[in-house]
């Protein structure tokens, strides 16, 4: 009965987790720029991975796989930030033209300033 | 440090009674021994380390809940069939309270994973931190609510 509940539990995390994972793969195909892009990535992609081994670690009832999955979404958490803030500021450094649409641009300004 | 350090050895003590060091017993022993600490709370050496491990608890909190929503407004305007008139995107210079690395780390990490908004790069002299937001309606209520959210529960916590 209990170990049903938490299988459920489980599926219905697994299904969120890869539906976030496909978003964040529309996002990647769909948005207009490399910065905007990111968002879509880092966001809804950590979002969705991490759902996806909290999933393993609920259906899994065996310690060490759910403190591996642990560490698995806390590392996640420390590195898709950084690889997201790496690509934009490489795409900005090497003179990636933001889109049309931006409205403010205050990183330009100082930039072009020293 | 007596807080972290205690409730580990208790945890530890729990374990070896119950003759079980399996992960979930473990868990269980830590959660009485921080109960049982809880209680003689007054009569522990450092009363500041309690309090500080009840702020950071909070922005773990406040971070997961943010990156939810987060996440879930990413989704929503992905599948917007007319995706542009949703999109002001913009670069936001954040001006920083925070003074030391880890500070400066921390909020820029925090800041890429919550709404609409992702660090892009730091000024060489650590005052400015420049934000890319995805859909920015009003920009000083943006650099307001992470100055009064996030950087101010951080600084809260390391200082």
């Amino acid at each position: 009965m209990i170990i049903a509940f938490f299988q459920y539990i489980g599926g219905l995390l697994m299904l969120a987790g890869s539906i976030f994972c496909l978003l964040a793969a529309v996002g990647l195909l769909r948005l207009p720029d490399i910065y905007t892009r990111m968002h879509a990535a880092s966001k809804a992609g950590t979002m969705g991975t991490g759902l996806l081994l909290t999933a393993i670690a609920i259906v899994s009832f065996d310690g060490a796989i759910i403190l591996r999955a642990i560490a698995g979404f806390v590392f996640l958490l420390l590195t898709a930030p950084v690889a997201a803030h790496l690509l934009a500021r490489a795409a900005f450094l090497t003179g990636h033209k933001p889109t049309e649409l931006t409205i403010i641009n205050e990183l330009d300004s100082e930039k072009t300033k020293k | 440090m007596n807080f972290a350090f205690g409730s580990i050895v208790l945890a530890l003590i729990w374990a070896a009674i119950t003759a079980s060091f399996t992960l979930l017993n473990l868990l269980l022993g830590w959660a009485i021994a921080l109960i049982a600490l809880w209680f003689i709370r007054s009569y522990l050496a450092s009363p500041v380390l309690f309090s500080k491990v009840k702020k950071i608890i909070a922005l773990i909190a406040i971070f997961f809940f943010e990156l939810a929503m987060s996440a879930i407004r990413v989704a929503l305007l992905v599948i917007m069939p007319n995706i542009k008139s949703h999109l002001k995107p913009g670069f936001i210079a954040f001006p920083l309270k925070a003074k030391s690395d880890g500070e400066i780390t921390l909020l820029a990490n925090l800041i890429t994973l919550t709404p609409g908004t992702l660090s892009v790069d730091v000024s060489n002299d650590k005052k400015i931190l420049y934000v890319h937001a995805i859909s920015i309606d009003n920009k000083q209520q943006l650099i307001r609510s992470i100055a009064k959210g996030f950087e101010r529960k951080i600084i809260e916590v390391f200082e």
